[in-house]
């Protein structure tokens, strides 16, 4: 028969990992694929939720990816964004129960927007784009990389409004009372939702100035 | 009555779902290039709000709310069925945007050309499922008042869509430095927007 062996490739080879660094910055999900914006807005005006929403993200993609990879040769071509809306909301009603169940006041901060993950672009993004053409352990890193692109977009973006909004990081106050005796206030605005839009503006902004090959024409 | 005109005129402008809640935002950056686009697109979610709303409130209310089930029999009152929320919700959705697809491919061929893969991904949108759950989180007290909240949601959106297309159609003669040309500009100018509609804050009524 002749047929050779396709070579595996090894499990952290540079194209391996290279699914998991590309989304950190030329491919990131937020500021690049234009995908996941919502949730990046709206759980970001303290730190702690923006982390909490992060690791959920990426639970869900991570675990979302490889089932539809494990899946993908079987799916009917007409069904398959209903067979990829049901492992996602599988998997968020998963992630949203634990949540409610070990870490319930940040689950209420959060409020909708755990149920929103369902809708949330990155997820059908990838899932269409990657999962659906790629096996199991590299649509595992896609999803990987990608959770992490967007978690570190939500870190940044969430650490400047916590910072100047409510003088505090992680609820604690790094703000010396100092700065606060001498006339120093917080900028409430930083907290109200237009300054995270403004915020993610000026990130695109420095973004493209370091990677001229980003800006549009 | 008082109360639905109340949450109707909330929803549109000081709930508004892009301003206030970001949803529906990738939609919104998306298909906000072009004026006609944005009306077909803003329109379509209108549409589809203005009905899962309601249908979702009556799903809610007599199926997944706890105790909801005792209509069917007091063995039932204690059942919790809301943790089956996303999944219903998401089928209604599912369901109607096809609908909403098929019409506008009987009406209007040229508007299901040129929004293209953005109608069936309307099913996606944050701020369906979002409108649904808000209104499951806020507990309105009526059908009436759950259509107003729809509807006033979807009327939102579309005012926040066709404003800021009209806006980057304008942009596009204006000097805009290179690095924030189109998508950081679009975010910047509809932080501004958002500041503008902060405004409405001020509303009693």
């Amino acid at each position: 028969m002749g047929a050779e062996k396709k070579e595996r490739e090894p499990m952290f080879s540079p194209k391996n990992l290279k699914l998991v660094t590309k989304p950190l910055n030329l491919n990131n999900p937020i500021t690049v694929q234009v995908l996941g914006i919502c949730s990046a807005l709206a759980v970001t005006a303290k730190l702690k939720p923006a982390i909490v929403m992060s690791i959920s993200v990426m639970v869900v993609l991570a675990a979302s990816n490889v089932v539809v990879s494990l899946l993908r040769n079987g799916i009917p071509q007409r069904i398959r964004i209903i067979v990829q809306l049901v492992v996602i909301a599988t998997m968020v009603i998963l992630v949203d129960q634990v949540l409610k169940a070990f870490v319930y006041d940040i689950s209420k901060q959060l409020s909708v927007f755990v149920g929103l993950i369902i809708t949330n672009c990155i997820l059908m993004g990838r899932l269409e784009a990657f999962a659906m053409g790629n096996k199991p352990w590299p649509a595992f890193l896609d999803g990987i990389g990608n959770a992490l692109g967007y978690g570190l977009i939500l870190i940044i973006i969430a650490f400047f409004r916590e910072l100047f909004g409510s003088g505090t990081l992680f609820d604690y106050q790094v703000i010396p009372q100092a700065l606060y005796d001498i006339g120093y206030k917080n900028n409430g605005l930083m907290i109200l939702p237009p300054m995270a839009l403004i915020t993610v503006g000026v990130i695109i902004w420095i973004q493209r100035n370091r990677n001229r090959e980003l800006i549009e024409k | 009555m008082q109360e639905i005109f109340n949450i109707f005129i909330k929803s549109i402008f000081v709930d508004n779902m892009v301003f206030a809640y970001f949803l529906g935002m990738c939609s919104y950056l998306a298909v906000s290039k072009t004026v006609n686009t944005s009306v077909g697109l803003g329109l379509a979610v209108v549409f589809v709000l203005g009905i899962t709303v309601p249908v979702d409130y009556l799903l809610n209310e007599y199926i997944l709310k706890p105790g909801a089930l005792s209509w069917a029999g007091a063995e039932f009152a204690d059942v919790d069925l809301s943790f089956l929320s996303f999944i219903l919700f998401i089928a209604i959705i599912a369901s109607m945007v096809q609908l909403v697809e098929m019409i506008v491919e009987k009406f209007s061929p040229s508007l299901y050309a040129s929004l293209g893969i953005f109608l069936p991904l309307i099913a996606v949108n944050c701020a369906i499922l979002g409108g649904s759950l808000f209104m499951q989180e806020r507990d309105y007290q009526s059908v009436g008042q759950a259509t107003a909240f729809g509807l006033g949601s979807g009327i939102g959106w579309f005012l926040a869509i066709v404003g800021i297309a009209a806006i980057r159609e304008k942009i596009r003669y204006s000097n805009v430095p290179p690095a924030l040309r189109g998508l950081g500009i679009t975010f910047i100018i509809t932080g501004l927007m958002g500041i503008a509609f902060m405004s409405f804050l001020g509303i009693k009524l």
